[in-house]
């Protein structure tokens, strides 16, 4: 399976598990505290500071190693929460049809018909900024998506010929679903999976880069670009690590997803 | 590589100022993606050589993968997605058009040579009206000017037989059916005077009673105008009709070239001889028994529970170890009788009584027994199987369902069945998308055979294949039928395959059963307007047929 | 026509079932308004008072209506922390932000197509590649990412552009569009990506259906294809396409406007957002959700009205 991965498949997969080693392990990868002050405000890169210090004087390097927890631990939460929400009730529409299906159909289309990131603006204003906050809003919101896919993936393997001829056996709906459509269903939505995922990570720097997001003193990586973004006008490039962060963990497993995208739609069913 | 693998008798030349097309050699490959593989050129058409002489129609026949398209593609120097002409010419007019390069190419289409597709409903711009289409190539190579054109056009309708010729070209591709597009198609084709005209299967998509009038009418369009034509298709009855000549394609290569007598009545190719007989199969009637296994009475249905009623009064028996044969067109609700047996559609009328006992109308009221005893199978194998589960798993689940045979002794029995269907054991690990298509059809019966049902309904299970593969799955129909004693319930299209197969026929029109009887006395005049207009519409393997046809019908064809 | 009347109907229940969703948005934590403008102050009696002024002693429906009838009549409310009237605060940032967006859409629609187009046009080819793979990455950039790297070397290392987009009123025009020059290329760069992408696909859909190949076989040169034959068909897909992209547009505003300190809609709901000044986001979130609906509308109504089939009906 592995033999036939692409180059760039490969890097994806490479960088995607490093992340997560480093948030893992980070109280044992860093070489400062997360809060601890260090040195100077801003002080460049240098042997003792891999990528200097930040706008308090902490290392920066362990803050990012720190940040690479939080924002991988609340991004896997909402993404698992968004997952199960959105999966189980797109199939459930799918198979239920009937009055079930409208009215999750049509609370979808409602909610879908705000700007994402807007509407979870909307809901922080008055709710408190707190970690499992932030995971239900975003688990919720995002879970929208989730049951549009699903769903349409259910619907198309619900009326192919082979559930049907299950049906005309007269298997019960548990074999139908967990026998016949979930094993079709899969690729997609694994696929889909690592697209959310990035989505999530998205979301919530953006959020922590408005300031609504994880709040001080911890921070996670999008927390950390609004700390520092004082320093770019004085040319201090220390907001653009962890800005480049995200943009590498998100590229990566795009990679990622994109192979195994690629990978299962071109088997067609068969092995794998 | 100008041999080809075994010699081929070609007809004489025509003399040099009568060549139209010459092809020689013709080798043409294609570059494909397999999924994480370096891509590969495969090759389509291999060393193929054939002469056209003006005015003449050559007929390309061959099943699927036989590259009969592709070769008639070239006469325009075209290659469809990545198919590239890699070697040996085609000389048009003198020519080789494969060295002319791109204006040179772009001369020469749609004005010397045009091309009507399978499915004239994709090949026109739904965004522009008929008439701009039709006559777009004509005028675009200057060969009219545009009233010229059009009233060109007008005349080509009329000789067509479209309905009003006058005004039918200010209609839009979607406000027009399906046998009138083809041959708006044709009339496109036509209109720039070309000396030759590719047809790629124009009326495999119709229904049996339009083809016949679209085939007709190309007919006398070709004769009347003198143009030279590529008839491609995979019928060989129909090309019967048109051609002079019959080219058999197999796998790219030459399998026999001759005139289109000689190939229907001396083909001197295995090959071509089993393309030929495919039709023939001995089956001989069996008389009504006492007690039919299931009994339909009054059935009629709708979708949705809406006004229009798909089946209307329909009342059919089928009698054990019997076949009883459903033939309609599309439209005629010969699935939906199919799906209210069945269950999947509850009809809002009448009864179904299946070995003694009444059915419950709705799929979920039925007890497993009657589940078990009244198995399906699909037109398209493909998706009538669980793309995820091997074929063990396919053929053992209704072993384990109805009987609970579990473990080494289900194995056992799903090596019984896949010998049944002359597969041998090693096909218990594969996967559908790793089987052929006629392998899968026959993995859909074993599971139906698994059950031990009494009645198998078979929807369309033979038009996704190619004839000789069909053929090979009604003989299995048929042994397996008279071993296990099972009854079919075979819906189809095709009134030859039912002419092979049934003891009955119902043939519906829509919604209801116009004639139902025994298959001797529904195949015997007197007919109804309709059965006449169906039996008569069906292409045999006769010259003059398609003449004779045309003049005994009584009644008019839907399409028209 | 009724297609679309019904479309805009639907639209507009569907924009009164937002203005509800929003307001129960807000109204999770019932009553804490007052407390939390009055935070650590409160008395009481204070409270009271304050409920009082606001009229938060009425149930939930009755403000509801209160709030959707001042909207429907142009009274946004008032702003809890500043008491100034929402509508006169709003009104000439929503005219910045919609001069950034409409200057950014100027910019990023012709360049999509056109991209879109070359992408079509040389398939598979190195072309394509680049620009697919640009595509990818520039789907997963965060807006600070590049919002930031625009400023730290055009506006600090370079000093062509400022770092702060400031723009008054009164400001030449001139030097409006230098100050949304970062701004804007960092929210194209979020949106160009997608809707090449989403064009790529509208065109070749087209490009590779059965009537371009029938034009080909006609012998029509390639641009007598694209112009007579694939254009007609592929134009209703790119408007939509380019209509759902403003839509994306109008979202990505927002942080690209607190990047750049830019006097715009986006900022001014993130401000009040942390200040938790519900009637403001109230009444931006509002804002924003109508504009992406329409936006939607109008995609939608683009495809009803370039479908042959709708237009002539049988």
């Amino acid at each position: 399976m592995l033999k036939r991965i692409p180059v760039s498949s490969l890097i994806g997969l490479i960088f995607t598990a490093l992340f997560l080693i480093v948030a893992v392990f980070a109280p044992f990868l860093a070489p400062y505290g997360n809060g601890q002050i260090v040195g100077g405000v801003w002080e460049p890169m240098s042997a003792q500071y891999w990528l200097g210090t930040d706008n308090l004087g902490r290392d920066l390097l362990s803050r990012m190693i720190y940040g690479a927890r939080i924002t991988i631990f609340i991004s896997v939460a909402a993404t698992a929460l968004s997952f199960t929400m959105g999966s189980v009730l797109g199939f459930a529409a799918a198979v239920i049809g009937g009055w079930f299906e409208t009215l999750m159909s049509r609370l979808v289309d409602l909610l879908m018909a705000i700007p994402t990131l807007i509407f979870g603006l909307v809901i922080l204003s008055v709710l408190p900024t707190t970690i499992p906050v932030l995971i239900m809003v975003m688990g919720i919101l995002d879970s929208t998506r989730v049951y549009r896919l699903s769903r349409a993936v259910a619907a198309d393997i619900n009326v192919m010929d082979f559930v049907e001829a299950a049906k005309l056996r007269g298997e019960g709906t548990g074999w139908i679903i967990f026998r016949e459509i979930l094993p079709n269903a899969l690729s997609p939505l694994v696929s889909e999976l690592g697209l959310r995922f990035i989505y999530a990570v998205l979301f919530l720097s953006a959020l922590s880069f408005l300031g609504l997001g994880v709040q001080p003193p911890d921070a996670d990586w999008g927390g950390m670009v609004k700390e520092n973004k004082e320093g770019i006008v004085f040319g201090i490039p220390a907001a653009l690590i962890p800005a480049a962060a995200i943009a590498a963990l998100a590229i990566s497993v795009n990679l990622v997803a994109d192979w195994i995208l690629n990978r299962t739609s071109s088997l067609k069913g068969g092995r794998g | 590589m100008a041999s080809a693998v075994h010699h081929v008798d070609t007809p004489p030349r025509p003399k040099p100022e009568d060549l139209l097309l010459d092809i020689r050699n013709l080798k043409i490959e294609a570059r494909v993606y397999p999924p994480g593989e370096t891509p590969r050129d495969v090759t389509i058409v291999d060393g193929v050589s054939l002469t056209l002489a003006r005015g003449k129609v050559l007929g390309l026949i061959g099943e699927s993968g036989a590259g009969k398209s592709t070769i008639g593609l070239s006469a325009m120097a075209y290659g469809r997605g990545g198919v590239r002409i890699t070697g040996g010419e085609v000389i048009l007019n003198g020519r080789d058009i494969l060295k002319t390069g791109k204006d040179g190419v772009r001369k020469l289409r749609g004005a010397e040579v045009c091309y009507v597709a399978q499915s004239a409903a994709a090949a026109f711009n739904p965004a522009h009206r008929l008439m701009d289409q039709v006559v777009e190539a004509a005028i675009l190579h200057g060969s009219a000017t545009r009233a010229e054109a059009e009233q060109r056009a007008k005349h080509l309708f009329r000789k067509l037989s479209l309905p009003n010729p006058d005004t039918i070209g200010d209609r839009y591709p979607h406000q027009v059916s399906g046998g009138q597009l083809q041959r708006v198609m044709t009339a496109m084709a036509l209109c720039s005077e070309p000396d030759l005209i590719v047809f790629d299967e124009p009326t495999t998509a119709l229904d049996v009673t339009t083809q016949i009038d679209v085939l007709a009418a190309i007919k006398d369009a070709i004769r009347d105008t003198g143009v030279a034509a590529l008839y491609i298709t995979h019928d060989l009855a129909v090309v019967a009709q048109v051609s002079d000549e019959i080219m058999v394609l197999r796998h790219g290569k030459l399998v026999e070239w001759g005139g289109t007598r000689q190939i229907i009545k001396e083909p001197r190719q295995e090959y071509t001889n089993a393309l030929v007989s495919v039709h023939h199969i001995e089956h001989e009637e069996h008389a009504p028994t006492a007690n039919p296994i299931l009994s339909a009475r009054n059935i009629t249905a709708a979708y949705g529970g809406g006004p229009i009623k798909v089946l209307k009064n329909v009342s059919v028996d089928i009698f054990p170890g019997q076949t009883l044969a459903v033939v309609g067109e599309s439209g005629s609700g010969k699935s939906t009788l199919a799906r209210a047996i069945t269950g999947l559609l509850p009809p809002e009328q009448g009864s179904i009584t299946f070995a003694g006992r009444t059915l419950s109308n709705a799929l979920k009221d039925r007890s497993r027994d009657d589940l078990r005893e009244l198995q399906m199978i699909y037109q398209m194998a493909d998706v009538a199987m669980n793309p995820r589960q091997t074929v063990g798993t396919i053929i053992g689940r209704p072993l384990e369902f109805y009987f609970g045979i579990k473990g080494r002794e289900r194995d056992q029995r799903v090596a019984e069945l896949l010998d049944k269907i002359e597969m041998g054991k090693g096909f218990v690990d594969r996967y559908p998308a790793e089987l052929s298509g006629g392998q899968k059809q026959r993995v859909c019966i074993a599971r139906a055979l698994a059950a031990k049902p009494k009645l198998i309904i078979c929807d369309e299970v033979t038009s996704a294949l190619d004839p000789l593969v069909a053929h090979g799955i009604l003989e299995l129909l048929l042994g397996l039928q008279k071993d296990e004693n099972v009854a079919y319930l075979f819906i189809t299209h095709d009134l030859a395959t039912v002419k092979s197969i049934a003891d009955s026929i119902a043939v519906m029109y829509r919604g209801e059963v116009v004639r139902y009887g025994p298959k001797s006395r529904v195949l015997t005049p007197p007919f109804d307007a309709y059965t006449d207009l169906l039996l008569s519409s069906v292409p045999e393997m006769e010259i003059g047929w398609l003449e004779k046809a045309i003049k005994g019908r009584r009644m008019e064809s839907a399409g028209n | 026509m009724r297609l679309i009347a019904q479309r805009v109907a639907m639209g507009i229940l569907l924009l009164f079932a937002v203005s509800a969703l929003i307001f129960a948005g807000t109204q999770i934590l019932p009553g804490d308004v007052a407390a939390s403008i009055l935070g650590q102050s409160a008395t009481p009696q204070s409270l009271a008072n304050l409920r009082e002024e606001l009229g938060l002693n009425d149930p939930a429906y009755i403000r509801y209506f209160r709030w959707l009838g001042g909207i429907l009549t142009g009274d946004l409310g008032t702003a809890l922390t500043t008491r100034q009237d929402i509508a006169t605060t709003l009104g000439p940032r929503l005219w910045n932000t919609l001069f950034l967006a409409f200057w950014t859409a100027v910019v990023a629609i012709p360049l999509a197509i056109l991209l879109g187009l070359l992408a079509v046009r040389y398939r598979n080819g190195p072309i394509d590649k680049t620009i697919s793979g640009f595509a990818l990455a520039s789907t997963s950039l965060p807006e600070f990412f590049i919002g930031y790297l625009l400023i730290f070397f055009f506006a600090v290392k370079m000093q062509w552009f400022p770092s702060i987009s400031t723009v008054y009123d009164g400001m030449p025009f001139l030097e409006k569009l230098r100050a949304i020059v970062l701004p804007g290329t960092a929210l194209l760069l979020v949106v160009l990506a997608h809707m090449m992408r989403m064009t790529r696909a509208a065109i070749l859909n087209v490009m590779q259906s059965a009537y371009v190949e029938t034009a080909e076989l006609k012998g029509l040169s390639q641009l007598a294809i694209i112009r007579k034959h694939a254009f007609p068909n592929a134009i209703a897909p790119i408007v939509n396409v380019v209509m759902l992209n403003l839509a994306f547009l109008v979202v990505g505003v927002v942080v690209v406007e607190v990047i750049f300190v830019y006097p715009g809609m986006g900022q001014y709901l993130v401000d009040h957002v942390a200040k938790r000044d519900v009637p403001v986001v109230q009444a931006v979130g509002l804002i924003f959700a109508a504009v992406y609906i329409s936006l939607n509308i109008v995609a939608d109504i683009a495809s009803i009205l370039a479908n042959p089939r709708l237009r002539h009906p049988r």
